[in-house]
C-alpha cells in the first residue's frame, strides 16, 4: 500500500477544516479504504472532538514524534468504521513540538500502512501550517463565501504555490443557495475568478453538520444529510470518479434557472 | 533655489542626479524625499549624479553615513569634478555605472538599442501578501488580488485584472501611469497621490491612471490616434 496524503488548510480559522477532515476521513473509509486523519492543530486539538474519540487518547503525535510510543499505538480506532483511524494531537504543547521533516517522516512511515492519510491543518500561515503541509500531496484549501475567507485562502494558494506543492483543489464550504440568488453573498463563479484554482466541491449550509458534529458521529454517514452528500461526492472526485457538481439551486422554477444560465454563459 | 531632483531606476538600482547649488541645502532637501518615501528606498542600491560639484571625502562620507542609516547603500558617485573622484575613490565608491551613461560606449552593435528606465516583467497572477519592488517600470501578465502590492520607481502595467494595491512613481515621479484591463484596485496611488476606485460601473474595459492637473484619474485606455 502506498497512501496518498491529502492536507486540508484555510488560513482561516472556523471555515470547517476539521468538519471537512472528518467527513471526508469517514467518507473513503466507507468507501471501503483504510484512512488515517492526523490532527495537525498541536495545542487547540478539535478532530478528536468532532469524530467523537476524545476519551480514547492515550498517546498522540507528538508522543509518536518524541518515540515515546510506536506509531501503530497513536492510532485510534473510529466507531463506526472499522478502517478509520485518527492520530490526535497534544493539547498541553505546542506547534514548535513538532517540524516539518517530522511530519513528512511520519507520513512516510504511515504510507505502508493505509490508503489514504488526510492532515488537518491549524488556522494561520505559521509553522503549524507548514508541519502539515510539507508531506502533502494533494492539499485542498477550504472557504466559506466571504470576502474575509476568500482573501485569508487566495494568501494560503500563493505558499502552498511557493512550496511547490501545487496550486490545490478548492472546497466551498456553507454555501446558502437562497443568499447567493438575492445577491447577498458572493457567487461560486466570483470566487474562483479571484482563486482560479479548481473546485473540487461545493458543501451547502446545512444543520445537520452541528448535530453530527455535537454527537461525534459524520454527517457523510447520514443518507438524509445534504451536506454529507457533497462530502461522500468530494470524496469520490479525490478517488478519480467523475461526480457532477449537486445543484444547490432549491426551487427557483423555470425563470431562475434561465436567468443564471444567462448570467453563466454571458458577459463574464 | 528649488530646483529639483531626479530620480530614475536603472539596472543597478536607482540613479540621483542632485541639481547643481548650495549643497547645504541641497543634502536635506535630497534626505528628507528619503524620509518621505522610505518604502520606497529601503534597501536601495543608489548612484548619485554630480556633474560638476565639488564634495570632500568629508561630505561625501557624512552622506554615505546619513544614507546607510536610512537602509540605503550608496555604491557609486559619478562627477567630473576631480575633487569628488578622489573623494569617491577614497571612500571605495565606483565612479562609473557598469554600462556608460555618457552614451559614448563605441561598440554597441546595434543603433536601436535603448537605455532608458529598466522594466522588470511578471508572468503570474499576485497573490494577497505577495509584494514586487522595483525601482523602474513593472509589467505584469496576470491579476493583482486584494492583499497583494506592488511598488515601482516608474509605470505600471496590468495585463490581467487590478484589485490589489499599486503605487507607480513611487520616489515622486508625477507622469508615472498605472495601466490594467480592469483598473478596480483597493487603492491606487501615483506619486504622492492617494484614490480608491469608484465601485464597480458596468463590464470591465481596458483604463489607464494618471495624474491630470494635480488630479488622479482614470479614463479608457485607448490609442488616441484611431478616434
Amino acid at each position: 500500500m502506498s497512501a496518498k496524503i491529502i492536507t486540508i488548510t484555510s488560513g482561516k480559522g472556523g471555515v470547517g477544516k476539521t468538519t471537512a477532515t472528518a467527513n471526508l476521513g469517514a467518507s473513503l473509509a466507507d468507501l471501503g479504504y483504510r484512512v488515517v486523519c492526523i490532527d495537525a492543530d498541536i495545542g487547540l486539538r478539535n478532530l478528536d472532538v468532532v469524530m467523537g474519540l476524545e476519551n480514547r487518547i492515550v498517546y498522540d503525535l507528538v508522543d509518536v514524534v518524541e518515540g515515546h510510543c510506536k506509531l501503530r499505538q497513536a492510532m485510534i480506532r473510529d466507531k463506526h468504521l472499522n478502517d478509520l483511524f485518527l492520530i490526535p494531537a497534544a493539547q498541553t504543547r505546542d506547534k514548535t513540538a513538532v517540524s516539518p521533516q517530522d511530519m513528512v517522516r511520519i507520513s512516510d512511515e504511515l504510507r505502508q500502512e493505509c490508503d489514504w492519510i488526510l492532515i488537518d491543518s491549524p488556522a494561520g500561515i505559521e509553522r503549524g501550517f507548514r508541519n502539515a503541509l510539507a508531506p502533502a500531496d494533494v492539499v485542498l484549501v477550504i472557504t466559506n463565501p466571504e470576502v474575509s475567507a476568500v482573501r485569508d485562502a487566495d494568501r494560503i494558494i500563493g505558499l502552498i504555490e511557493a512550496e511547490e506543492k501545487g496550486p490545490g483543489k478548492l472546497i466551498l464550504n456553507r454555501v446558502k443557495p437562497e443568499m447567493v440568488r438575492r445577491g447577498d453573498m458572493l457567487a461560486t463563479e466570483d470566487i474562483l475568478d479571484v482563486l482560479a484554482i479548481d473546485l473540487i466541491g461545493v458543501i451547502p449550509e446545512d444543520e445537520t453538520i452541528l448535530i453530527s458534529t455535537n454527537r461525534g458521529m459524520a454527517a457523510s454517514l447520514d443518507s438524509k444529510s445534504i451536506a454529507g452528500k457533497a462530502y461522500r461526492n468530494i470524496a469520490r472526485r479525490l478517488n478519480g470518479e467523475e461526480v457532477p457538481f449537486e445543484t444547490l439551486q432549491g426551487r427557483d422554477g423555470f425563470f431562475g434557472r434561465i436567468s443564471r444560465l444567462v448570467r453563466a454563459g454571458g458577459v463574464r | 533655489m528649488k530646483a529639483s531632483l531626479s530620480i530614475k531606476g536603472i539596472q543597478d538600482g536607482l540613479l540621483v542626479s542632485i541639481p547643481e547649488g548650495n549643497w547645504d541645502e541641497a543634502r536635506p532637501a535630497f534626505l528628507e524625499l528619503i524620509d518621505e518615501q522610505t518604502d520606497f528606498f529601503r534597501g536601495a542600491r543608489l548612484a548619485l549624479q554630480l556633474e560638476q560639484r565639488t564634495l570632500g571625502a568629508a561630505e561625501l562620507g557624512s552622506l554615505r553615513d546619513a544614507l546607510s542609516e536610512r537602509e540605503v547603500n550608496l555604491w557609486a558617485v559619478l562627477s567630473t569634478s576631480e575633487v569628488t573622484k578622489t573623494a569617491a575613490a577614497d571612500l571605495g565608491l565606483a565612479q562609473y555605472l557598469t554600462k556608460s551613461t555618457s552614451g559614448a560606449d563605441e561598440d554597441v552593435p546595434f543603433e536601436t538599442v535603448l537605455y532608458g528606465d529598466e522594466a522588470v516583467l511578471i508572468e503570474k497572477t499576485l497573490r494577497s501578501g505577495n509584494s514586487i519592488r522595483h525601482p523602474g517600470h513593472v509589467v505584469i501578465l496576470g491579476d493583482i488580488n486584494p492583499g497583494a502590492e506592488v511598488i515601482a520607481g516608474g509605470n505600471v502595467m496590468v495585463w490581467g485584472r487590478l484589485r490589489g494595491m499599486v503605487h507607480a512613481g513611487a520616489a515622486g515621479d508625477e507622469s508615472s501611469k498605472v495601466y490594467a484591463l480592469d483598473l478596480s484596485p483597493t487603492q491606487l496611488r501615483i506619486a504622492g497621490q492617494i484614490a480608491v476606485s469608484p465601485s464597480r460601473r458596468g463590464r470591465p474595459k481596458p483604463e489607464v491612471a494618471q495624474i491630470r492637473e494635480g488630479q488622479l484619474v482614470a479614463e479608457e485606455w485607448q490609442n488616441k490616434r484611431r478616434r
